[in-house]
């Protein structure tokens, strides 16, 4: 496994995986978006709005995915110190808020038609709102603190403090009675969807999950490149100011 | 234990002694439930009705407003320092430094909160209720705050981002504080059940934000 987390290997591990995983998402997203909107029926209920749910719930289910890979990756901070996991952390908040964005978005549209309202202050909308804060927070604290190993500690701790949040949004349809429906593919007893909806559904997530997986190994190779910039920057920085510093006291120009 | 009470007394002489905290926090407050009636309109109907939701979101971004000092001053003059070398475990000190912060500056919202409750009209339970409420849940916001104040101790423009930090933590603790204090007026829900979650996440918060806290202080160090 510490062979995998060696950033030069990682690097080299990323790069030839990127193209496979790019062409997976591409290749599922097409047939996703084909089944999605013209190979599966209308809903006999909400028409064609139904069809907003294959970018809404994958959307959703990544928001909450992303989270949870960012939680390893801050363990992986906290405890062992990698600074692959920092660059993971680093990587993830920014997709995790656009997830979340997004499925708010689609679902704001969908709720207009069936729900007739653009935004209810249910429990399970609250809780993705406030996931959102949360990316949005730890974006801030990215960007705020300069030096990335303490940032990343921070973000670290951000992060598991924020996981609090997850099982709320999770069970937030069960707990409270709210306008959003309750699980309806994860449950016990079986998915209550038909079908003929569900495949698009589970082609769509897969893509989702192969479009964040290409753009998180691509950002993490930028953000380790973007560390070996600045050191290097570092280290020249550091180099010229001994070299003046030793042709001021001989006299000799460096 | 001499140590947690000496440190108790050294943030309360502080704070007595610098001001710019407790006492400018009230007026912050008192300013915050004064304007809103501009905003609003001053139909004592209508402020009577939302009154407890507005002391609650004056006193939660009046509580705000004094935290990011909570560890910065120590963090600029050392005494963190000195504070890392004790025998003391870091989470203590952390708990003890929120219990004097809220006794200087969460104790004074809540004595403050009947009076400027009746200010928007709010009279009888539910100006008992709102303060019962102020008085169990800012607690909580203090030592949510805590850990915001601990990541951004040693950063220099700390103050807004730590409310962006905070601030979405803080949700529950609004949500619960505001429907016990609409609960005490009456209505279908009896007072006991938010009020209870309040106190539950006021015991919760008092347990676990110390420990992310002094994580934080510790990883900001190095």
């Amino acid at each position: 496994m510490w062979k995998y987390a060696n950033p030069t290997f990682f690097m080299q591990l990323a790069g030839r995986l990127a193209p496979w995983t790019a062409g997976a998402a591409l290749l599922l997203l097409g047939v996703g978006l084909y089944l999605a909107f013209l190979g599966s029926p209308a809903d006999y209920q909400q028409g064609q709005t139904v069809r907003i749910m294959y970018i809404h719930v994958p959307a959703a289910w990544m928001a909450l995915f992303v989270y949870m890979v960012m939680t390893s990756a801050a363990l992986g901070t906290l405890v062992w110190r990698h600074p692959l996991a920092d660059a993971a952390q680093k990587a993830a908040a920014p997709l995790g808020a656009v997830f979340t964005f997004v499925c708010l978005f689609t679902g704001s549209m969908w709720g207009k038609p069936t729900w007739g309202t653009w935004w209810e202050w249910d429990a399970r909308l609250t809780s993705m709102l406030v996931l959102f804060l949360i990316y949005l927070g730890l974006i801030a604290l990215w960007r705020t603190i300069e030096d990335p190993t303490r940032a990343a500690k921070s973000a670290a701790i951000l992060t598991l403090v924020g996981v609090v949040n997850i099982p709320i949004i999770k069970f937030s349809v069960d707990w409270w009675n709210t306008l959003h429906q309750p699980a309806s593919v994860f449950r016990v007893g079986g998915p209550t969807i038909h079908p003929s909806l569900l495949w698009p559904l589970a082609i769509m997530s897969l893509a989702f999950t192969f479009i964040f997986l290409t753009l998180h190994l691509m950002a993490i190779r930028n953000e380790i490149l973007a560390r070996r910039v600045r050191r290097l920057t570092m280290e020249a920085a550091a180099a010229g100011e001994n070299g003046r510093a030793v042709a001021a006291s001989t006299g000799v120009a460096a | 234990m001499k140590a947690l009470i000496a440190l108790f007394l050294r943030e309360l002489r502080l704070a007595a002694r610098i001001g710019g905290g407790g006492a400018t926090g009230v007026v912050f407050f008192l300013i915050l439930v004064s304007i809103a009636p501009f905003a609003l309109g001053p139909d004592l109907n209508l402020l009577s009705r939302i009154g407890p939701a507005l002391l609650w979101i004056s006193a939660l971004l009046a509580t705000l407003i004094g935290l990011d000092r909570l560890f910065q001053a120590d963090a600029e003059d050392g005494s963190l320092d000195l504070l890392f070398t004790a025998r003391t475990p870091l989470e203590l000190i952390v708990v003890v430094k929120c219990l004097a912060h809220w006794a200087t500056t969460g104790l004074p919202l809540v004595l403050a909160a009947p009076l400027f409750g009746l200010m928007l009209a709010v009279e009888g339970a539910g100006l008992a209720g709102v303060t019962a409420t102020l008085l169990v849940g800012t607690p909580a916001l203090t030592f949510i705050g805590a850990i915001g104040a601990a990541l951004t101790a040693s950063l220099r423009r700390g103050g807004l981002l730590m409310a962006i930090l905070v601030l979405p933590f803080t949700v529950p603790v609004l949500i619960f504080g505001v429907a016990a204090a609409a609960a005490a007026r009456g209505g279908t829900v009896p007072f006991w059940t938010p009020f209870s979650i309040l106190c539950a996440l006021t015991l919760l918060a008092a347990a676990g934000a110390p420990f992310a806290a002094a994580a934080a202080l510790r990883h900001g160090r190095d």
